[in-house]
């Protein structure tokens, strides 16, 4: 059964990495670039993935490895399915964007950089998104809250199955 | 868009008047800034029911047009709403207000008053966008098109004037004699370095080697910074007009734009770009009809602040770990694959057609004798009017944070201004009336960096600042050299100490010697002025240093470890509100029963602070003294609630 699923997936994974590679006709010095992809594609990259990356691609898998751990836009563990990311760039800082990740994470009783037990949520934090403005800033699922309230956040969350 | 590739500069000029022809004067524009921090606000959703108001009130034919544009600039009112020829400027324009704006402004061109910017200061209400005192003190020479164009369409850089400075460059102009005008302008980078422009150029043009290459730097990692990231989204032509311009006079013919990840609008954009340009005959083979050809390429970048140092982007360009090299022979001479490559920041790009158009000797006419020019700001934390601003050189602190900025809001206590990112420094109250320039900042101990500036009050406390700072250099010091691993790591323990009340007599010391190592022995420019933000922090706030270490006590009352909260039993008038909104449930009490906060209970997040109206004012923060007793539990209410 087990082996079952696993040939199921392969085949899925290496159609992705074909596809991805494809795009930029296997160019090795895109290497970054197809990994940017496949993280988008599949949210994070497995070992499969990478293992499928260095074989196609006739790269050494510690070097795909070795991108895949160096730059943060990689996630080499599964994601849960609402991304919550904190801003803390200066302007949200001086804002008090750590107060705001300090409730947070007390509401959903993870530290930053977590997945929940269950794959509800993952807590992130991000340096600057640009809109200073609204500081201090959390973004769920894409979606913009600037300085929500204790009761804001409390719907946010409950609305995220 | 052209239906041909363009191959003279008559035919580009032709070209041009045809768009202009097609754009009636008398015609209204309606204007919606969909830059990022508005697009957040709702406006992409504000631009479409424009779009959608406008035909169902039947008013497309003859009068109006609804415009999609990058970012204007004023984050703090977003969404924008601009209104061409008469130049009305709505702010915070909500969704319901779109069909009134429709039928009042558009059909009967009456002013709608509750939209217009109030000054905060006189309480007047602005019509016009350019006499708002955050738009009327600023030269913004690049910046200003952004309003204008619609960055996915080239016929609206066109129409403006647009790669009017490629066709006098290609066609009219030797390489040598752009790199002449350029090195005249004496144009330094903006990305921070400052080193001049026009040498640089230089040293790649003579260096040994083919191919050549030329880079637009757009891993904008600053926190607090993004005006790059608005250049790129708003006016991507402008950047690639500036790269192609360059890649003539250093005779390159493969470039590179290296865009930020966390930037989807300005990868996209500029891919949009490329492609439009190429099919008007600005890039590809025989631009213009010159006989120079050049192709020119996008990467995102993956996430690594380091990368945007110039060798650790040319070598995630190659698809490697995005760690910096020792420069022995500088990336001018040998970059990508050991090629001579030529990485500008985006503002610098964007320059390069106006000195063109305009001459060396008009550029030189602004800003200071050692900056000239005009530079891009973010001027965000504490201030009243947070945006995008740009300013000629040599214009003061106080001038952007009070003209343009119009002060701290809340009518707090201005303390400092953060310039130049991680890598600059804190300027304190004293300094304000330094002008802003490559060397002035740098004589205070900090830098003008990239542009960010970020304004913070009396409740930011400058340990915790050198603090957030120095922990963010050391999650992205690449780890590569000893000094700016370990130096940063020792230098984050010691200042996380202090902020926790652990702080020990001598660490003041440490903190200046680890900064003196960090300063002469690391690899990269990471490293050498990651220990500025604490070096100046220590130079100007030494008392708050000393009163953590000593005294246990934040005088901003913000480090979490040293703050205690408190309910002043006399002033709680029990409205329950600090009761509702604290996350942790640690405030007890009930209705006409004084609150009191449980301190085991409590996360310190300052939420109940923040929450009790001013007018009650009963929270107050603690540091450094003993926290008073609570009441005995049960005590009625004895202040009035009414006021």
């Amino acid at each position: 059964m087990v082996s079952k699923i696993n040939n199921k997936k392969s085949t899925k994974v290496s159609k992705a990495v074909k596809k991805a590679a494809g795009s930029y006709q296997k160019d090795k010095d895109m290497l970054i670039q197809i990994l940017l992809d496949l993280q988008s594609m599949f949210g994070w990259l497995s070992r499969e993935v990478l293992t499928e990356v260095s074989e196609q691609l006739e790269v050494p898998v510690t070097q795909v490895y070795q991108i895949a751990s160096y730059y943060k836009a990689f996630s080499l563990m599964p994601r849960g399915r609402h991304i919550v990311k904190v801003c803390m760039g200066t302007a949200c800082q001086v804002r008090g964007s750590p107060q705001l990740l300090n409730i947070i994470s007390a509401m959903l009783s993870m530290k930053p950089h977590e997945t929940s037990k269950d794959m509800r949520f993952t807590l992130e934090t991000v340096n600057c998104l640009g809109c200073c403005a609204m500081g201090p800033v959390v973004v769920v699922d894409n979606e913009y809250h600037s300085k929500p309230s204790t009761p804001a956040l409390r719907k946010i969350f409950e609305g995220a199955r | 868009m052209a239906n041909k590739r363009l191959s003279s500069t008559k035919e580009l000029e032709e070209f041009r008047k045809e768009i202009q022809s097609k754009m009636d004067p008398g015609k209204q524009i309606v204007t919606v800034c969909t830059g990022t921090a508005c697009q957040t606000y709702g406006s992409l959703e504000i631009y479409q029911k424009f779009d959608y108001e406008i035909k169902k009130q039947g008013l497309e034919s003859a009068v109006v047009e609804a415009k999609a544009t990058g970012c204007h600039g004023f984050c703090e009112q977003g969404p924008v709403v601009v209104i061409f020829p008469q130049e009305i400027c709505y702010v915070k324009v909500k969704l319901e207000d779109v069909p009134e704006i429709v039928s009042a402004t558009l059909d009967q061109g009456k002013v709608i008053e509750r939209l217009l910017y109030e000054d905060p200061l006189t309480g007047e209400r602005i019509t016009k966008d350019s006499d708002i005192p955050f738009y009327k003190n600023q030269m913004r020479l690049v910046f200003g098109n952004n309003r204008y164009i619609n960055p996915r369409d080239v016929d609206d850089y066109i129409a403006l004037g647009g790669y009017g400075a490629l066709s006098k460059a290609l066609l009219q102009m030797t390489p040598e004699q752009v790199l002449e005008e350029i090195k005249k302008s004496n144009l330094r980078g903006r990305g921070g370095g400052g080193f001049p422009t026009g040498i640089k150029w230089e040293t790649t043009r003579n260096a040994a080697g083919e191919p050549k290459y030329v880079i637009v730097n757009c891993d904008e990692g600053d926190p607090g910074a993004y005006m790059d990231r608005s250049l790129m989204e708003g006016n991507p032509h402008g950047v690639l007009e500036g790269l192609i311009i360059g890649a003539y006079a250093i005779g390159s013919h493969e470039g590179f734009i290296y865009v930020r990840q966390e930037y989807p609008i300005a990868y996209e954009n500029s891919i949009q770009a490329i492609k439009q340009a190429e099919e008007c005959g600005f890039l590809g083979e025989n631009i213009l009809g010159s006989g120079f050809d050049l192709r020119v390429k996008v990467h995102r970048g993956a996430g690594a602040f380091v990368s945007g140092e110039s060798s650790a982007l040319m070598s995630a360009i190659e698809g490697k770990v995005g760690e910096p090299k020792m420069k022995y022979i500088h990336t001018a001479v040998s970059g990508i694959k050991g090629r001579p490559s030529c990485l500008n920041n985006v503002e610098t790009w964007a320059k390069i057609p106006l000195i063109i158009n305009k001459g060396a000797e008009w550029f030189n006419s602004i800003g200071t004798d050692g900056s000239k020019g005009t530079k891009i700001f973010s001027l965000v934390g504490k201030v009243n009017n947070t945006g995008l601003v740009e300013v000629p050189m040599g214009m003061t602190l106080r001038q952007l944070i009070y003209d343009i900025g119009e002060g701290i809001p809340n009518g707090k206590k201005f303390k400092a201004v953060q310039t130049g990112g991680p890598s600059g420094g804190v300027i304190p109250e004293q300094h304000l009336d330094t002008p802003i320039d490559f060397d002035e900042l740098t004589k205070l101990g900090s830098m003008m960096g990239s542009g960010g500036t970020v304004v913070m009050d009396e409740d930011t406390c400058m340990v915790d600042t050198a603090r957030y700072f120095i922990s963010f250099c050391c999650e992205e010091s690449c780890g590569k050299c000893i000094p700016c691993r370990e130096g940063l790591r020792m230098l984050r323990e010691i200042l996380t100490d202090i902020c926790e009340g652990k702080g020990q007599e001598g660490d003041i010391k440490a903190i200046e010697d680890i900064a003196e190592v960090m300063q002469d022995a690391s690899l990269c420019a990471l490293g050498t002025t990651a220990a500025n933000p604490a070096l100046t922090t220590l130079k100007y706030f030494r008392d708050e240093y000393e009163a953590h270490i000593k005294e246990k006590c934040c005088p901003a009352k913000a480090c979490k470890a040293l703050t205690s909260y408190y309910i002043d039993p006399e002033k709680c008038t029990a409205c329950m509100i600090c009761f509702k909104n604290c996350p942790t449930e640690a405030i007890v009490g009930g209705k006409g029963i004084v609150h009191w906060i449980e301190q085991e209970k409590c996360i310190k997040c300052n939420t109940c602070f923040e929450v009790c109206p001013p007018r009650f004012s009963a929270v107050r923060r603690v540091s450094g003294e003993p926290l008073p007793l609570p009441p005995a539990p049960g005590t009625k209410v004895t202040r009035e609630k009414k006021r």
